[in-house]
């Protein structure tokens, strides 16, 4: 596999990065570098292998259905770049 | 009397109690330390008026007879746990105007059982990275020297400035976050004692997210006993954690007894190279010696998918990552760069404020989970995860702990960091990532110097919630080792 | 017959899916303790779980997954005892983690179907799956000429997703498995259904092909269609297009459309939806929801008679046509006020004021069957003082505008009024022997054969007792008179 600059150019878009091109050549030969590093897994026999995804007790955790939070505009955007009377604020979004 | 920084917490517990000290003074002792070693840059953000009120505070308690099992130890918080009202950056410029709101339960619990909290810690940035080279904020200095005397290296990390800020004795005990070594690595490095527990012994709520299926809080600290003492107060159900168990947590002080006789320990074939590190060699051999003295029963052992940990681990890790750190948008609490659009405020925030490794690790995990990729690199990844889950739970059928070294060499230069590729880096991650993946606890003590006088540690693995066990082993290894060195004072007086 | 579209090259068929998603009903969000409360200050129903800050962690609310359960169970779905969550990843201001918790690869619910009747008859309309997520917030374009405001207090809320099988041959069939859906998840109360502030909402896609045609062309997806009739337009007016694309020897590939109601029209999204790539993975801060057989089955003992059980049942027992028990049972609000109304008294009668006189009384004045100013147990004793006689149907009629005007009961305004049926044979007797004297003009052309003037003659009485003489007494005697 090799891992070129117009792939990376894409994966940055969707992580939302933007990308000099010094840096897209840069990262592109570091991730072609792990990803070849990363093809010795494909030596490894997984026929009948479920994924492990989590390693957490395969049991409910569940909340009981009550309201116990909320109330809280002001601690919400006192940290935020843009706020106006308690709604977060971005550029103009289209749809 | 001896200089307070030098104290373990349950010596100081101990003066604490007969009133020979005061948390004030221990404290403060802490403080000038902080401020003498100012230039390892251990802390982030050093917290010495809130401490020293707490601390007054303590003694008030103590005196009204209202003593926490922690009651007036200082400690400090690696920069991933959310303080209440304290900055908390995870090392990125991202993070690095964000006050939260709210306290993680981990923090919260040590700051109940009565400790007070000297600053927040450095690490590598969202604990990406085994140096604290990563770092929005700089590297943290180790406090072990190189042979010039120089402070040439670095402490590991992720935890760094923990494992640093516990050696140097700028605080008495420290949290870390282990996500696949940044606990234990560390610990080697600088010559202290650090436990990642089972997956699921402490919630993660209130901690910057790494990788969500792997990270887990734990206590560095000079000796096992203090790291008992710690996770004592860290560990536990958290109804605001679906992921944290609702075990009970024993008292694992009591595991302490320091006979190990009949107790079976596991050597894993594959941790034993043939280019692995002569000191580190040296080390194990030594520690396996040591415990075989003490009683123990060494058993060779095979995990037969050891050598897929670090790849299956670094493709989960990213995957997980790059999904949660997608939050940090410079909308609600982030920096913010703006931009014309709403997605070019979001590209031109996010790529000011991540490092490049992070924007590394964002890129690889989102192409190891993209169309057309996801089973080929995330779905295999997690097979063969459970492969490696499966060789721990086969072989603790027959051992009751498994001993093998935390780190593949002593504590790097900078310079040598420096010029390593990405993959040469995530090697140092090579005999802490397979316990990670499977969730199982581990902890990494000292147990000798290398021959040019770095500290080196070996861990010790246990099955699921059985850290009695590797704390009981620990202790008998750590009496055995008798390990008693510390780098040089860094500020003479 | 398979409802068909005829182009300029020959019939076209039809093939739909509707994808619909419900707000659940509960008081709290789906993975934190915030409220759901509809229409609060901006940003105050919500937590810093919601609101994706530094180390916020979810955790699952045991209503939601009854929620769905009970939908599930009411679409004659199976159940799964094993569900998780999966991250569907993309930026949006609106989603302040960067994901949405949902379900891709083991949702809540499996396969179920709902019975859907056009005038082409009754067809089982394939559910695929129902699955579980939540909720992103809002984002006011209109109150800035450069900016948009984020409102997260939707950010959270449960909700299930109900994706049909591309089983849809017709606009009324869409339309009608949308009324069914809604009607069922409003009598489980899991949904409240509301279109217009959005608790429900629907996607549609929409693909053609040519009568004999196998294979499928690529559908597209039309959202934003809020409501059932506009799910039928999106329907024709999407297909018309794609049949006139084709005709003209063009082609397209899958895409999104955006629906506008106000032009009539589905047009292009401007956004980079196309282009998303949601990299879906098992959310590893959330273990799997595991039910018990014991679970389920409590919940199906507990369920409420669905719309279609209770529309067989107002056929079978209470002899209602089909057409009456469907607009009965439409919704638990109508049916309930039905069931209300009915106590002891004829069920074809009650429906048929319902349906007539109660619902063009609604219809006028825009109001709800809840907001009706006549309550059921009222319509109900009007029915009964018909049937024992006190007013005849004809006064009914005035009673009832009055009652609507007053809100008072029908007996109130019969004693009020004096309204009460002149039932006294004698009485009536009287009242016909007096006009019957005044007009022997017309009692003679009567009895020379002009059998239509008996009317009159009963016009004549009604009017000389202001209605109120029994109408089928009144006949009954006048007929002996005259004979």
């Amino acid at each position: 596999m090799s891992f070129d600059t117009k792939q990376i150019q894409s994966i940055a878009r969707l992580a939302r990065l933007k990308l000099s091109e010094a840096d897209r050549e840069k990262f592109a030969g570091e991730i072609d570098g792990i990803l070849n590093w990363v093809e010795q897994l494909n030596g490894v026999d997984i026929t009948g292998i479920e994924p492990l995804t989590s390693i957490a007790a395969e049991t409910n955790r569940m909340r009981a259905d009550v309201v116990t939070d909320g109330d809280l505009q002001a601690e919400l955007t006192a940290n935020a770049p843009e706020s106006v009377m308690g709604f977060y604020v971005v550029p103009k979004m289209v749809e | 009397m001896e200089n307070l920084v030098d104290l373990h917490i349950h010596e100081a517990l101990d003066l604490l109690k007969k009133k020979e000290i005061s948390s004030v003074e221990l404290t403060q002792s802490h403080l000038n330390e902080m401020e003498k070693a100012a230039f390892l840059n251990a802390y982030i953000t050093p917290t010495p008026e809130s401490a020293l009120a707490q601390a007054a505070e303590s003694d008030r308690r103590r005196a009204a007879g209202i003593c926490g099992a922690l009651e007036g130890i200082p400690i400090a918080n690696k920069d991933l746990y959310c303080t209440k009202g304290i900055k908390t950056t995870a090392a990125s410029k991202i993070l690095s105007q964000f006050i939260p709101p709210y306290e993680s339960t981990v923090s919260e619990k040590l700051k109940h059982a009565g400790t007070v909290m000297l600053g927040k810690l450095n690490t590598d940035q969202f604990a990406m990275g085994g140096s604290t080279m990563t770092s929005w904020f700089g590297v943290t200095k180790n406090p072990w020297t190189d042979e010039t005397g120089a402070y040439s290296l670095v402490p590991g990390g992720s935890s760094g400035g923990s494992a640093a800020a516990v050696s140097a004795g700028l605080c008495m005990g420290a949290t870390g976050t282990d996500t696949g070594g940044s606990i234990r690595q560390p610990a080697s490095f600088c010559g202290v004692t650090g436990i990642k527990p089972t997956y699921g012994r402490c919630s993660r709520y209130g901690i910057v997210a790494f990788a969500s299926s792997l990270d887990q809080a734990g206590p560095m600290a000079r000796d096992v006993q203090d790291c008992a003492l710690l996770l004592n107060n860290m560990a536990g159900f958290d109804p605001k954690d679906s992921t944290v168990s609702e075990l009970p947590v024993p008292d694992f002080t009591a595991a302490l007894t320091g006979d190990i006789r009949g107790k079976k320990i596991g050597i894993p074939a594959e941790y034993r190279s043939d280019n692995l590190n002569a000191d580190v060699a040296a080390a194990w051999d030594k520690g396996i010696r040591l415990l075989k003295e003490a009683g123990a029963e060494i058993i060779d052992v095979s995990l037969p998918h050891t050598k897929y940990a670090l790849p299956v681990y670094y493709i989960v890790a990213c995957a997980e990552a790059s999904s949660n750190l997608s939050r940090y948008d410079g909308v609600r609490y982030t920096t913010r760069v703006n931009g014309n659009t709403l997605d070019e405020l979001y590209e031109n925030t996010r790529t000011d404020g991540f490092g490049a490794e992070v924007i590394r690790r964002i890129l690889l995990g989102t192409f190891v989970l993209s169309a057309g990729f996801y089973d080929a690199y995330y779905l295999r990844a997690q097979r063969v995860r459970r492969l490696i889950y499966n060789d721990f739970k086969q072989v603790f059928q027959t051992v009751d702990a498994l001993l093998a070294p935390a780190a593949p060499t002593p504590a790097l230069t900078y310079e040598a960091m420096k010029n390593m590729s990405p993959v040469d880096t995530y090697l140092g991650d090579v005999f802490t990532t397979p316990a990670s993946l499977a969730g199982l606890p581990a902890l990494s003590l000292p147990v000798t110097l290398s021959k040019t006088g770095l500290p080196i540690g070996l861990q010790i693995i246990g099955n699921h919630f059985d850290e009695n066990t590797v704390f009981h082993v620990a202790a008998a290894l750590e009496t055995a080792a008798n390990f008693n060195k510390r780098p040089h004072r860094v500020v003479k007086g | 017959m398979r409802y068909t579209i005829q182009g300029k090259t020959g019939l076209w068929e039809l093939i739909v899916g509707l994808e619909v998603h419900c707000q659940i009903i509960s008081k709290a969000k789906v993975f934190s303790g915030a409220s759901t409360a509809f229409g609060a200050e901006q940003n105050t129903h919500v937590s810093f779980v919601d609101a994706a800050f530094p180390g916020m962690l979810p955790v699952l609310n045991e209503k939601c997954v009854e929620q769905c359960v009970k939908t599930g169970l009411g679409l004659n779905a199976k159940i799964n005892k094993y569900s998780r969550f999966d991250r569907k990843n993309y930026f949006y201001a609106d989603l302040p983690s960067g994901y949405q918790i949902s379900q891709l690869y083991h949702p809540i619910v499996g396969e179920g179907f709902i019975e859907v009747t056009t005038d082409r008859g009754t067809r089982k309309i394939g559910v695929e799956r129902l699955h579980l997520e939540q909720d992103a917030g809002k984002s006011i374009h209109d109150m800035s000429p450069s900016k948009s405001f984020i409102d997260l207090n939707r950010c959270g809320i449960g909700l299930m997703e109900i994706v049909s099988k591309p089983d849809i041959q017709a606009p009324e069939e869409a339309g009608e498995y949308l009324r069914q859906l809604r009607a069922i998840v409003r009598a489980l109360g899991t949904c409240d259904g509301n279109m217009d502030e959005g608790s429900m909402r629907c996607d549609v896609n929409v693909s053609v092909r040519p009568v004999g045609e196998q294979t499928l062309r690529p559908r597209v997806e039309v959202k934003n269609v809020n409501s059932v009739r506009f799910v039928m337009q999106a329907i024709e007016i999407e297909a018309a297009r794609q049949i006139e694309l084709y005709e003209s020897g063009q082609t397209f590939s899958q895409e999104t459309r955006l629906f506008d109601a106000d032009n009539l029209e589905t047009r292009p999204m401007r956004s980079k939806e196309n282009a998303n790539d949601y990299r879906y993975f098992p959310d590893p801060d959330l273990p799997p929801v595991i039910l018990t057989d014991e679970y389920i089955e409590n919940i199906r003992k507990n369920l409420p008679e669905l719309p279609e059980a209770k529309k067989k049942r107002y056929v079978d027992t209470l002899g209602l046509t089909p057409y009456d028990a469907g607009i009965l049972t439409a919704d638990s609000e109508t049916s309930h006020y039905f069931e209300t109304a009915l106590k002891g008294q004829d069920a074809k009668k009650v429906a048929n004021w319902v349906i007539g006189d109660l619902f063009a009384l609604l219809n006028k004045s825009g109001k709800t069957i809840l907001e009706s100013p006549i309550c059921p147990e009222h319509l109900g004793q009007l029915v009964g003082r018909i049937a024992d006689n006190t007013i005849s149907g004809k006064i009914a009629k005035d009673v009832f505008e009055l009652m609507a005007q007053t809100g008072k009961s029908p007996d109130e305004i019969i004693a009020e009024k004096g309204l009460k049926q002149i039932t006294d044979t004698g009485a009536i007797e009287q009242l016909i022997d007096d006009i019957l004297a005044q007009n022997p003009d017309k009692v003679a052309e009567i009895k020379a054969g002009k059998d239509k003037l008996k009317g009159w003659f009963v016009g004549q009485v009604m009017r000389a007792c202001q209605g109120k003489a029994n109408p089928a007494l009144l006949n009954e005697l006048l007929n002996k008179k005259l004979s």
